[in-house]
């Protein structure tokens, strides 16, 4: 494991990188050492990214330097790293407005896609942007393509999209520029429980055309 | 409780806010809470109440609201002209309401948010640890929306025993809010992936904070900046943390930011500093200043430290 880079992001939380790269073990190392540190005393909160943790904390508990000098050790031996998740089987009808492009782009029939997509059990890498917005990977290198050139204003909920080597679902309304494949029923932003997320980091995942 | 004050009109935009939820960010949930942390803080405890008590956050314009029962409150922040009964009311000062007259707000002088406390606290729903209202999602505050006319506020408990009027934040020890502050940042991890004459434009212009700006973040208008390198792996983010998208504007990011995002971080201002960006409305400039982590931590403890002579 190499050094991880440790850097301030403003005056109460710093930024941790352990990599560059979309890995599962990073990712999970990423994990385990969010779920180490939101333990530790004067931390306020920690989030993983794909390969690196955001730690918020309180100045007057804490220093960013005790901080940094003890980071380092916890990134080498996090501690036990969770189990692999939950499985969720979601159903998918592909009938999304931007499948017959997609396809179009990457050289393949709509039929292929829809099965190219549901082939994989993708992982969660993290949860952000959004409430209950998870972000899913690996997705196969055959449909791998670049963010829509002019997001659109709105992404209904509930849309299964594709971006890049990730997929995911808009849990709400929102902004988007990920290529919309089709939607599901299921709800992943749950507000009246705790955690409100359907889908939790570590957690894998499997569509199926509905 | 019996309900505390009844909105007769409920200014442009006025919301139930306290210092934020924690704890939830791995979730996609943001902090929340309070744009302007120190206002809040200071409207409290000019009432007796702890710092983190939920308060009324109220931008651009005030409400209309009539005490349904004696109660001591504090208005603090932007100055939008507070009145009791039509007389001006002393801004950071505690004062007595007594029952059937009347808060109200003869219209903006400066600044862009002010929040008003009770003695006791404002009730409300709590979600995931906070009172602070989310629009997006529909939760916290009052039924997660913003006030509207006819609403019943709810003390949270009762008024703290004794209640204490007159109470004063002296004006040096308040923030200083300006309407085209110059903001203390610190180099935010992907600082370097600016150009040079990118980072000549950050240090030595001035920006303008762009039209749709609101409590998930401000749009910094001005020249372009350009970033190289390659794309980023998406980070949780912060508030106060200054993003840089393809086009080459920057984004302050505000107290219900986006969780989560891949766009390279070029600064984060320090905790004093979002206060004053805080107070900003569109159309105002900020213009950005290098600090330090401690310079930083020292800038929030000094505006602290007023707060400790309540």
């Amino acid at each position: 494991m190499a050094k991880p880079r440790i850097q301030p992001l403003g005056d109460a939380a710093l930024l941790v990188q352990l990599g560059s790269r979309i890995d599962t073990a990073l990712n999970s190392r990423a994990h385990a050492v969010a779920a180490a540190l939101r333990k530790r005393s004067g931390i306020r909160d920690a989030a993983a990214g794909y390969a690196s943790v955001t730690v918020y904390y309180d100045p007057e508990r804490t220093s960013y330097r005790s901080l940094a000098a003890a980071i380092p050790k916890l990134v080498a031996h996090p501690g036990r790293v969770g189990p692999s998740g939950r499985l969720h089987r979601i159903p998918v009808t592909y009938d999304g407005p931007d499948l017959a492009e997609a396809a179009d782009q990457l050289d393949l029939t709509p039929e292929q896609v829809i099965r190219l997509h549901g082939q994989p059990i993708y992982r969660v890498f993290m949860v952000g942007f959004v409430p209950g917005f998870a972000y899913l990977g690996p997705l196969p290198p055959a449909l791998h393509l670049p963010r829509r050139r002019v997001p659109r204003t709105l992404v209904p909920a509930g849309s299964v999209a594709i971006a890049g080597a990730q997929t995911g679902i808009y849990p709400l309304p929102s902004p988007g520029g990920w290529h919309l494949l089709g939607r599901t029923p299921m709800r992943m932003f749950l507000p009246d429980s705790d955690p409100p997320s359907l889908l939790r980091p570590g957690d894998r995942v499997r569509f199926f055309p509905a | 409780m019996e309900p505390v004050l009844r909105v007769d009109k409920p200014g442009l935009q006025t919301t139930i806010q306290d210092l934020g939820r924690g704890g939830h960010r791995a979730y996609g949930v943001p902090p929340g809470g309070a744009m302007d942390r120190f206002a809040l803080a200071a409207a409290n405890r000019l009432v007796g109440n702890p710092d983190g008590a939920a308060c009324l956050e109220c931008a651009v314009s005030g409400p209309s609201l009539v005490a349904l029962q004696s109660c001591l409150i504090a208005v603090t922040g932007a100055d939008f002209g507070a009145t009791v009964n039509g007389e001006e009311m002393p801004l950071w000062t505690g004062v007595f309401l007594p029952a059937g007259e009347r808060l109200a707000f003869a219209g903006r002088r400066a600044g862009a948010r002010c929040y008003i406390a009770v003695a006791g606290g404002f009730g409300g729903d709590r979600w995931l640890g906070s009172l602070s209202t989310y629009q997006l999602v529909g939760r916290g505050g009052l039924g997660g929306r913003p006030l509207k006319a006819g609403d019943l506020l709810q003390p949270a408990a009762a008024p703290p025993h004794p209640q204490v009027a007159g109470r004063h934040l002296a004006e040096p020890l308040r923030p200083a809010y300006a309407s085209a502050p110059r903001l203390a940042a610190v180099r935010g991890p992907h600082f370097d992936r600016l150009s040079r004459p990118a980072r000549t434009v950050l240090w030595k212009t001035e920006f303008e904070v762009g039209k749709d700006s609101d409590r998930m973040g401000y749009r910094l208008e001005g020249q372009t900046l350009e970033a190289g390198g390659r794309d980023i792996l998406s980070i949780g983010l912060a508030m106060g943390a200054v993003q840089l998208p393809p086009g080459g504007n920057p984004i302050l990011l505000m107290a219900d930011h986006q969780s989560a995002g891949g766009y390279p971080v070029i600064l984060g201002l320090g905790r004093a500093d979002i206060v004053l960006a805080a107070q900003l409305l569109p159309g105002e400039h900020v213009s950005f200043t290098e600090t330090s982590v401690l310079r930083a931590q020292d800038a929030w403890r000094g505006l602290r430290a007023g707060l400790e002579t309540l």
